[in-house]
């Protein structure tokens, strides 16, 4: 059987963490390919929505990043995205959310190697849950006709 | 309570009559025995319509949003608390108000009536503080205190906050000693029971929308649930969906919710969706230090900060 490969959607701020991203890549510091990501212009633009969204298509994990509390490019947006993820974690985990599938962090767009540690460490904890299951919504593709 | 609903008719006529307001928000006989109904009183030779007793559950401030005209409302506890939240958030001006405040003893669970009275209730009546349910399993008589809503059970103000007028006596306050036992009892569960637990509280969901329609804190002129550019939510009963809508909708009231519990009151199904809610008027109490509504003129949770708010969990 073929290992579990998980796909993790990230969500990333355009001026810390989607830079480190850049930065990891153009020092090729090495993680593994499970991350979809998505720039946003701020972690503050983050919605509750957008998570569920990520794991009703079927995320397994889902890692919002942004930058360090003082540093946001729009001075406040991830002050109050704080606030929200709180709230939000909280809540997917008490609902039956596995602690591990939503992580956070704040790496700065200097951070290249802070950002291929925490990919790292986020897919091997997905990995180790396995599939999200129950999560994602069964779509009906397509019907066959008799 | 018959002398409250005698003083709530009487302020009311003399607000109308005097034309210091246009409308009085209260509640009349429901068409049902077990429930009230709201009103939108005009007249005052209608507000001998008005009653006040133990099946007013619903929170009027939910009629209140984005009114022009002067209104008097009547306000328990609870409903006085999301009436501040209203005024925070602009969608009415304390000056067009006058709030006749109602010191509150809770409401009776509609659901517990009707399994007392053994389906559905045909009659109900209440003397002080004992209620009588008629129903298949005969005429039943209990007190008040045995049938309340869970949430009047932990409630935190039952004296209205804010108020023009009193319609009754200070009632005591309670200090139930663990408001979050229900919350905490989810948090001793592991992830698949947790799982579980609101698959089945949440299996007989109907998506009839009753409980976002009830709560006052469900003003959107467009809900997410009928976006479709992206669609955030399905529209049928699949169990992911119904999931999602009630996340979402938990979420959207998370430091905002006062936990009136009209919301479970509203609901056909008697789902119990406050399991949601509870979580996060939690959170707000021990991260943030929030119960809402309790002031006025302060901001909500989500729309402030400190710059240091507790992180432990970011990496
Ligand atoms: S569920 Fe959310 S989007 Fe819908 S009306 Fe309520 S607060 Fe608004
Ligand atoms: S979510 Fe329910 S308990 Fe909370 S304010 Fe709305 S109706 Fe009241
Ligand atoms: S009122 Fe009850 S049945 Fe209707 S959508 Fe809400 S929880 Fe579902």
């Amino acid at each position: 059987m073929q290992e579990f490969e998980p796909k993790i959607i990230t969500f990333l701020c355009n001026w810390c963490t989607y830079g480190a991203a850049d930065l990891a890549g153009v020092s090729r510091f090495q993680y593994p390919a499970n991350m979809r990501i998505i720039r946003l212009p701020c972690s503050g633009r983050v919605s509750p929505k957008m998570v569920l969204s990520a794991f009703r298509n079927g995320a397994d994990g889902v890692w919002i990043s942004g930058c360090h509390p003082g540093d946001c490019h729009y001075i406040t947006g991830n002050y109050y995205a704080r606030r929200k993820f709180t709230l939000l974690k909280e809540m997917l985990e008490h609902t039956g959310l596995e602690p591990g599938r939503i992580q956070f962090s704040w790496i700065s767009s200097a951070e290249g190697v802070k950002f291929a540690d925490v990919a790292r460490t986020v897919i091997s904890e997905v990995k180790a849950l396995g599939p999200a299951k129950g999560m994602a919504k069964e779509f009906i593709m397509s019907q066959e006709v008799a | 309570m018959a002398d409250v609903a005698l003083k709530i008719r009487e302020i009311a006529r003399e607000l109308l009559d005097s034309e210091k307001v246009d409308v009085v928000i209260g509640f009349k006989k429901g068409t049902l025995p077990v429930m009230s109904e709201p009103t939108i009183i005009r007249k005052a030779s209608d507000t001998k319509d008005l009653i006040w007793d133990a099946t007013c559950r619903l929170n009027l401030c939910n009629y209140l949003t984005g009114r022009k005209d002067r209104i008097g409302i009547i306000a328990k506890g609870c409903d006085a608390r999301n009436i501040v939240g209203h005024i925070v958030e602009n969608k009415i001006k304390r000056d067009q108000l006058v709030i006749i405040g109602v010191p509150c003893t809770g409401m009776a669970d509609k659901k517990v009536l009707s399994d007392l009275a053994g389906g559905e209730v045909t009659a109900y009546s209440e003397a002080g503080d004992q209620i009588t349910v008629s129903g298949p399993a005969g005429e039943k008589t209990v007190s008040k205190a045995d049938v309340l809503q869970s949430n009047c059970c932990t409630c935190i103000k039952r004296n209205p906050v804010i108020f023009d007028e009193m319609a009754g006596e200070p009632v005591e306050e309670l200090s139930p000693d663990n408001r979050f036992a229900d919350v905490e009892a989810i948090a001793s569960m592991d992830a698949a029971a947790k799982w579980g637990y609101f698959e089945e509280l949440l299996s007989g969901c109907t998506r009839c929308y009753a409980c976002k329609n009830a709560c006052p804190l469900c003003y959107c002129p467009t809900c997410f649930v009928d976006e479709s550019r992206p669609q955030w939510v399905g529209k049928g009963t699949d169990p992911i969906d119904i999931r999602t809508y009630h996340f979402l909708r938990a979420y959207h009231c998370a430091g905002r919710c006062t936990d009136c519990g009209a919301c479970e009151a509203a609901c056909p199904m008697d789902i119990k969706m406050r399991a949601f809610t509870r979580k996060s008027i939690k959170d707000c109490v021990d991260n943030y230090g929030w119960e809402t509504g309790m002031k006025e003129g302060v901001r909500p949770p989500l729309d402030t900060f400190k710059t240091d708010d507790p992180e432990a969990f970011i990496r």
